[in-house]
């Protein structure tokens, strides 16, 4: 692995590591639900950069995209029935 | 205080067996037995320039129709959960917030777009990166936005079920057909391997790859439009 490749899986691991330490800090929960949502787009950078690219399409599409959105969808149920 | 202090210090074990993990790994110089026979025979045995998706659908076929299998079962059971509390067929868009102009409009230009990387990444599964799995995804993805974007919309129930058991049968019946014709089951050997590298190569796997995108696909809108079109009493 070249030395860019390996400075660029280190900043994404840090990035990874902040942004999950952002998850469980944070009060709100669409901060936290953004930054889990993060910390997958991120692992998927890094699938790529450690050359497995059908994994970071998974990853890609069901961590960071329907997980997150999922999330989203939930809370607005939440919000929809708790207004009733 | 004391909680703290004990979470911390599990995190700290965690973080140590992990520590231990990576530090004592050393990559292998040469593959192993089984990976240096897929990366020399995924030419001549399954004819697929992506060798990862050759091992996923073809070597080890079974284990994805087990995956897909699981998929169904949460699917399943997350409608049978949420099928005591379905909304009114006549309350669309009463209960629902509105969901934003520019949500509404960018979801019109990307629909199409992202229907379309579906069909491309399924069907060039074994040439390029992606295949079944991850095209059902990003299908499903379109699903998603199209959900989101105007939540009152209903979706024809029958069409995405049977579109799910219609796939799910003919996978396993073209898995029956390899073990009839070809070397075992879903052998992709029951189709010709054809050009190396052409898009209509590789025996079976392309047709494999749809069945498998679209029974994935339906399985995770199914998922999302249960949880959408269900409302608590």
């Amino acid at each position: 692995m070249s030395t860019v490749l390996l400075g660029l899986g280190l900043v994404v691991g840090l990035a990874m590591v902040g942004a999950a330490a952002l998850a469980l800090v944070t009060r709100s929960t669409v901060t936290a639900v953004l930054a889990a949502g993060l910390v997958s787009l991120l692992a998927s950078v890094l699938f790529v950069v450690l050359a497995a690219p059908d994994v970071a399409m998974t990853e890609a599409a069901i961590g960071s995209g329907l997980t997150t959105f999922l999330f989203f969808f939930v809370m607005g149920r939440i919000r929809r029935e708790g207004a009733k | 205080m004391i909680r703290n202090v004990l979470i911390a210090g599990l995190v700290a074990l965690l973080g140590v067996a992990f520590w231990t993990l990576a530090a004592g790994y050393v990559p292998d110089a040469e593959l192993n037995r089984t990976a240096a026979y897929y990366a020399a025979n995924a030419q001549t045995d399954v004819g697929a320039p992506n060798i990862v998706t050759g091992i996923i659908v073809t070597w080890r076929g079974l284990d994805t129709l087990g995956e897909v299998t699981v998929l169904f079962l949460t699917s399943a059971i997350i409608a049978l959960v949420l099928a005591q509390s379905k909304t009114p067929p006549g309350a669309s868009g009463a209960g629902f917030l509105p969901s934003g102009e520019l949500l509404t409009t960018g979801s019109r230009m990307l629909l199409p777009l992202i229907t379309l990387l579906g069909a491309y990444v399924i069907m060039n599964g074994h040439l390029t990166p992606g295949g079944g799995f991850q095209g059902g995804a990003i299908l499903a993805s379109g699903v998603l936005l199209m959900l989101l974007a105007d939540p009152s919309h209903r979706f024809a129930h029958s069409v995405i079920a049977r579109v799910e058991s219609i796939s799910g049968l003919a996978y396993v019946l073209v898995g029956l057909a390899g073990m009839a014709l070809a070397g075992g089951f879903l052998d992709n050997g029951i189709l010709p391997l054809g050009r190396f590298g052409a898009m209509l190569s590789a025996g079976a796997i392309p047709l494999i790859s749809v069945l498998i995108g679209l029974k994935v696909g339906a399985e995770f809108s199914s998922i999302l439009e249960s949880l959408e079109e269900t409302e608590d009493a």
